[in-house]
């Protein structure tokens, strides 16, 4: 049974953390605009921050996008590494989440058969 | 759109998109017979003239392409089964919209899941104060992200990890207390 006081004592347990989630780490941005929600972005991004969940990353943060215009290739994934290029990979199905962020977001190998975008790093 | 669920995490993009603050959603499985959800958000809301033509689907807000079809396609949803829906907005002050199908007909998507919805809004908008009424006959189950966030602190939001597990948990469990309560009464 949860109940809302269990957030206190996650707060408590939780506190050392913190410090780590300051850092800039690595973003995952996912596009939640109609297409992307209609192509399944809502399970895609369930399973990324289950993943993350798992493996316990607090560092990795998830955010999401409107639609950038490949609305045929949604659902379309970011992985953006401090002072890396930004890779967007295209057509991601909820399988294919746990590939992205242990070989690319963990060990930085790029998963070249998804990729559709390379944008060099903004700043 | 394949539930109703998605249709109400797609309005909420728009919400959010409109620089809101605060969302309400109240989802009430049997309304008089119809299946009825309401958004209602304090965003920079439409003019009368933007309002008019929403249902349009080649009328759209956004820079990349000329064509927006999150509100025709709900209109179409609802209109399908025996359903309507209503908007209303002030520009600076907001929108409200309200989405009813007849809920036993044909055409009605199921609701599909309204926790992975509410928890993938909470965990990427962690500014936004989402309050959720979930309602089936005379049970309800009400969240606060504002009364949550009080209790967890300042630093930490829902996409922690951790946080974001037991949201997952306990969403689910309220959900289907409301649901198998409604239906041990039926």
């Amino acid at each position: 049974m949860k109940t809302l006081e269990d957030l206190k004592a996650l707060r408590e347990k939780l506190k050392s953390d913190i410090k780590v989630r300051q850092n800039q780490g690595t973003k995952i941005i996912i596009g939640m605009g109609t297409c992307g929600i209609a192509a399944g972005a809502r399970e895609v991004m369930s399973a990324a921050l289950d993943e993350l969940a798992v493996r316990k990353l607090n560092d990795v943060q998830v955010q999401q996008t409107g639609c950038i215009g490949m609305c045929e290739k949604e659902v379309l994934l970011d992985v953006i590494r401090p002072n890396e290029p930004r890779i967007t990979y295209g057509n991601v199905k909820p399988a294919d989440v746990k590939r992205i962020i242990a070989d690319h977001v963990v060990n930085g190998r790029i998963i070249e058969d998804l990729v559709v975008g390379k944008i060099e790093q903004e700043s | 759109m394949r539930e109703i669920a998605l249709h109400i995490l797609d309005l909420i993009q728009n919400s959010i998109a409109a620089s809101s603050k605060k969302v309400f959603l109240d989802v009430n499985e049997d309304e008089e017979g119809y299946f009825v959800f309401r958004i209602c958000d304090d965003g920079k809301g439409m003019s009368a003239e933007l309002l008019q033509k929403i249902r349009d689907p080649f009328v759209t807000t956004r820079l990349t392409r000329d064509i927006g079809l999150g509100i025709p396609f709900i209109a179409m949803s609802t209109e399908q089964s025996g359903g309507h829906l209503t908007i209303r907005s002030k520009e600076d002050v907001g929108t409200t919209i309200e989405a009813a199908f007849l809920r036993d007909h044909l055409d009605r998507p199921p609701l599909g899941d309204l926790a992975a919805t509410i928890r993938v809004i909470l965990a990427t908008n962690p500014d936004l104060q989402f309050i959720v009424r979930y309602r089936y006959g005379n049970n309800c189950f009400e969240f606060d992200s504002l009364a949550a966030k009080e209790i967890l602190g300042e630093e930490m939001d829902f996409s922690f990890p951790e946080v974001y597990l037991w949201l997952d948990a306990y969403l689910k469990q309220e959900i289907s207390k409301v649901r198998n309560e409604q239906e041990a009464t039926e």
